[in-house]
């Protein structure tokens, strides 16, 4: 589709929608959001890049293949379980600190990098699905 | 360290020298034998250790927890029973290794050889080492797989490597059979080692499983044995290089069944259907195996017909039940192993340095090659009952024990004195003829094989001569403590190389003058034999391939059947099935929901809501084309979502708002991609089964739901998740908190799917968008015919 008002539009709406995705991922420990939710709306504003601009112009947009993207993700998440081996508790326990930055106490713990991973597989499985399925000719 | 973990070492010494052993043999060429020769020897020195406490009647043990849950060590027993195999295993063990380093000079795969073969001498040492009866199942099938290994050494050829697959499923097949026998064993008792099982002898034989536990113990015990009818696959394991075929196909690997059956003795011995099966069995084989020795003419084969000949004898003495017959079978077992290792590895030598080993080519080597005419004939004698020599020994021990004046033992005596003189006849065949008479042309010009070939037969045949006349020393160390352990108590060895006049030396007697007369018969016999069996026509070998094949042919086609590759059977057979199982239960058990109450004050935007959602539903049905099939179920989608959100639960909504919104735009990009004409149309008798299907499965889930919402709701879980979200995992979403922190583990197992489905349908996306080539469809009968 070639549409002038789409590929007009297209960058802002990607661009925002990808921000959202984040902030929902983010935001998710606390309020309805998380990896999943995020990154199913990251992977809807590819998908309109890719309908804007085509799939070849996505793929350069996110460096990585897609489905390195999703291996990423999953490695994040087993590394996330596996930290608290290190502290001897077990598998998948919550790991928590809260470092204090430019005078705010900030929140990190390992579940926010499970989630991180969560959010990379599902960026990186269904775009990668979603844009070799978009491709007319050889991939 | 202390001397239970010098056991351990040296138990898994073999391993850590296979891994060596490539690296050594590219340094030092062939000579790495002698260096890898001192593995063996190690071992044979440190259990050499143990002799004395043995010799006392005591036993060692000791061992690591392995699974401590269940009760399952890794745990050895040292007794005189595996003294005595541990010390053959590792003595031959070493002449094995440098026979193979003259045998395979200059091989390109020599450090694979050594490897393989150190490999299996680690698992056959565990096998008869072990007391946990998991970890004996564990090196028994290991001493499977090594044997494949070994056997199909030369893959290159197809007949190695239908003899390697052959001994794997019957002996692989059979220790299935004996793992299903220990547990019932181990059931039985509540003993999962062997050192603690005798004392539950009573209680195993007086149980009602005890027939059960014998069938499935002997099934491992003779299949790893090549007792009759599962012979079959020992003398096709001849296709392994000789080394091979002298150290597992004699010496050791083969009497795994035999040291099984004699371990159980003790605890499953003497009853009714011991002393039947087991006999019967033996006798079979050894009679059975002499004739079709006899009737061979390749060296190798006649002497592996003996050995299945003679692991009969082994099974029927371990049977038979008479004073003697014990100490008898341990003798033999010992005696078998010496002479037996040598003549197969002369029978290599002749090979090696004449071309070949069909005896009628072979003649007049014996000026050509002296020395191995000495260790032939030295062997033989062993082998034939002949004194001085230690086989001369064991047969008289085995006479002795059938010397009675019952019609059982006289039957059995007939059976032993016939299968002994026809084995005596192949030994002389194997050890005489191919150096008598006129010098015959040899494929290569014969001469004595190098110090590393002559070697290991020298030793055994010595051993052999000298274990004769220092018998004294050899019962009190070696035969007494293992015909001890094998009977479950005290017993002594005494016979030896003075005269005695009796029923047992009358038998040696007559064996020996029937032996004479089948091989001066030899040819008139091979013909007669050959005869009789082509008449038969069929035999077990033949049954095996009818086997496999209509094991192919029976997998082929129920997969035919079952995955005809047309995705809509899949969907109907799926969604019938899953129809059927939704509405048969509440009929069945009369547990239907009762009819729902309708609230009286439903908002009306939740009643427009769920009416858009049938609308679209009714879209999607009378839709002309797929798209708005497809963007029409989206609406249902939508409201269901708008429903979650209405009743609080917005992070449901929200994914489902999401994943309607991908599904819309993946399930058009499918259609685009897989070129699917706009429009679905099908005749009406095609859509109405489809129809109904959908229709059952509806009525289903709506059945079940009911059914489920008239439980009172248990809140237990949610009461815990709301109460702990924001105290123990810092978070107040609690959805999201179950998602990454309680059920985490879930969570990671979810994603790893995500992530693997990617992978396939990118693969099947890429399949379609590459070329269209067939795949194989492994059609048995279209492969048996381009052969």
């Amino acid at each position: 589709m070639r549409s002038l008002i789409l590929r007009t539009v297209a960058p802002l709406i990607v661009g925002l929608m990808v921000l959202f995705s984040i902030f929902v991922l983010l935001r998710g420990h606390n309020e309805p959001g998380g990896g999943f939710i995020g990154g199913l709306i990251a992977v809807a504003a590819l998908s309109i890049y890719g309908i804007a601009f085509g799939v070849e112009t996505v793929r350069r947009a996110i460096v990585f293949h897609p489905l390195s993207i999703a291996g990423a993700g999953l490695l994040l998440a087993t590394l996330s379980g596996l930290l608290s081996m290190v502290f001897h508790v077990p598998f998948m326990t919550g790991l928590w600190v809260y470092p204090v930055i430019l005078g705010e106490e900030v929140p990190l713990s390992s579940v926010m990098t499970f989630d991180i991973g969560v959010y990379l597989v599902v960026v990186g499985a269904v775009t990668s699905v979603a844009l070799s399925l978009e491709e007319r000719g050889e991939d | 360290m202390s001397v239970a973990d010098l056991t351990f070492l040296a138990l898994l010494s073999p391993f850590l020298g296979a891994i060596v052993a490539p690296l050594l043999t590219r340094i030092l060429g062939h000579n790495a034998a002698w260096v890898l020769a001192l593995v063996p020897v190690a071992i044979f020195l440190h259990f050499t250790g143990f002799s004395a406490e043995i010799a006392r009647g005591e036993v060692v043990t000791g061992g690591y927890a392995w699974l401590p849950s269940f009760n399952v060590s890794f745990s050895w027993l040292v007794d005189g029973l595996s003294l005595t195999f541990i010390l053959l295993i590792s003595g031959i063990g070493a002449l094995i290794v440098l026979y193979s380093g003259g045998y395979l000079k200059g091989h390109p795969h020599q450090g694979r050889f050594f490897s393989f073969l150190l490999m299996f001498m680690g698992s056959m040492l565990g096998l008869v080492a072990s007391d946990s009866f998991l970890m004996l199942f564990v090196f028994w099938e290991l001493t499977s797989i090594t044997s494949f290994l070994l056997i199909g050494f030369d893959h290159q050829r197809e007949a190695a490597r239908r003899a390697a697959l052959q001994a794997l499923v019957v002996t692989g097949g059979g220790g299935l059979l004996l793992l299903a026998g220990l547990i019932l064993l181990w059931n039985i008792s509540g003993i999962n080692q062997f050192s603690l099982l005798t004392a539950f002898a009573p209680q195993v034989k007086a149980s009602p499983f005890y027939l059960a536990a014998l069938i499935l113990v002997l099934g491992g015990a003779f299949t790893k044995s090549a007792q009759f009818p599962f012979h079959f696959w020992l003398p096709n394991a001849m296709e392994a290089p000789t080394p091979v075929s002298a150290y597992l196909h004699s010496a050791t690997m083969v009497k795994a069944g035999v040291y099984l059956v004699m371990r159980l003795y003790p605890v499953m011995g003497g009853t009714a259907e011991w002393q039947i099966i087991l006999p019967v069995f033996g006798g079979a084989t050894l009679v059975i195996g002499a004739l079709l020795a006899v009737r061979q003419t390749d060296l190798k084969l006649m002497l592996a017909y003996t050995t299945v000949s003679s692991l009969g004898l082994l099974v029927l003495l371990t049977g038979f039940g008479a004073p003697y017959a014990i100490e008898a079978a341990a003798l033999y077992l010992v005696a078998h192993s010496l002479f037996k290792g040598a003549l197969f590895m002369v029978a290599g030598c002749i090979d090696h340095e004449t071309g070949t080993r069909d005896v009628t080519r072979l003649g007049g080597l014996r000026s050509a090659m002296p020395l191995t005419f000495a260790i032939a004939l030295a062997s033989a004698a062993s082998m034939g009952g002949l004194p001085p020599f230690f086989g001369f020994l064991a047969k008289e021990e085995v006479y002795t024990a059938l010397s009675a004046f019952d019609g059982r033992a006289i039957t059995f005596a007939a059976l032993v004195v016939v299968g002994n003189a026809l084995m005596f006849s192949a030994a002389f065949a194997v050890a005489l003829k191919p150096f008598i008479g006129k010098r015959v042309e040899t494929p290569k010009a014969a001469h004595e094989a190098p110090v590393l070939l002559w070697l290991g037969p020298a030793v055994l045949a010595l051993a052999g001569l000298a274990a004769a006349f220092l018998s004294g020393t050899v019962h009190t160390l070696i035969s007494s403590p293992m015909a001890s352990a094998i009977a479950g108590e005290a017993r002594a060895v005494a016979i030896s190389l003075e005269p005695h006049v009796g029923m047992p030396l009358m038998l040696s007697v007559l064996t020996v003058v029937l032996g004479i007369g089948f091989y001066l018969g030899l040819a008139r016999l091979r013909a007669g034999i050959a005869a009789v069996l082509a008449a038969i026509g069929w035999g077990p070998d033949r049954g095996f391939d009818q086997v496999m094949r209509g094991l192919v042919r029976l997998s082929s086609a129920v997969t035919r059947r079952l995955q005809n590759g047309r995705l809509d059977t899949y969907m109907t057979a799926t969604f019938a099935l899953l129809a059927v199982v939704l509405i048969a239960p509440p009929f069945l058990y009369g547990e239907l929901a009762r009819a729902p109450v309708f609230p009286q004050d439903i908002p009306l935007h939740e009643l427009a809501i769920m009416a858009i959602a049938v609308i679209g539903l009714v879209a999607v049905v009378l839709a002309q084309d797929r798209l708005t099939a497809i963007v029409s179920l989206g609406i249902q989608g939508f409201s269901v979502a708008v429903i979650f959100l209405l009743y609080g639960a917005p992070d449901l909504a929200f994914t489902q708002f999401m994943i309607e919104t991908l599904a819309v735009v993946i399930l058009a990009l499918v259609m685009t991609r897989l070129k699917l004409s706009p429009s679905d149309r099908r005749p009406l008798r095609e859509t109405l089964p489809d129809a109904a299907i959908a229709l059952a499965c509806g009525l289903g889930a709506t059945l079940l739901l009911l059914k489920v919402t008239e439980a009172p709701f248990d809140t237990t879980l949610s009461d815990f998740f709301n109460h702990y979200a924001k105290t123990i995992a810092h978070g107040a979403n609690v959805v999201n908190v179950i998602i990454v922190d309680f059920r985490g583990t879930d969570t990671l197992g979810e994603i790893a799917v995500v992530m693997i489905a990617a992978l396939a349908i990118l693969s099947l996306v890429r399949l379609r968008a590459g070329s269209l080539r067939r795949i194989a469809d492994n059609d048995p009968d279209a492969e048996e015919a381009s052969r």
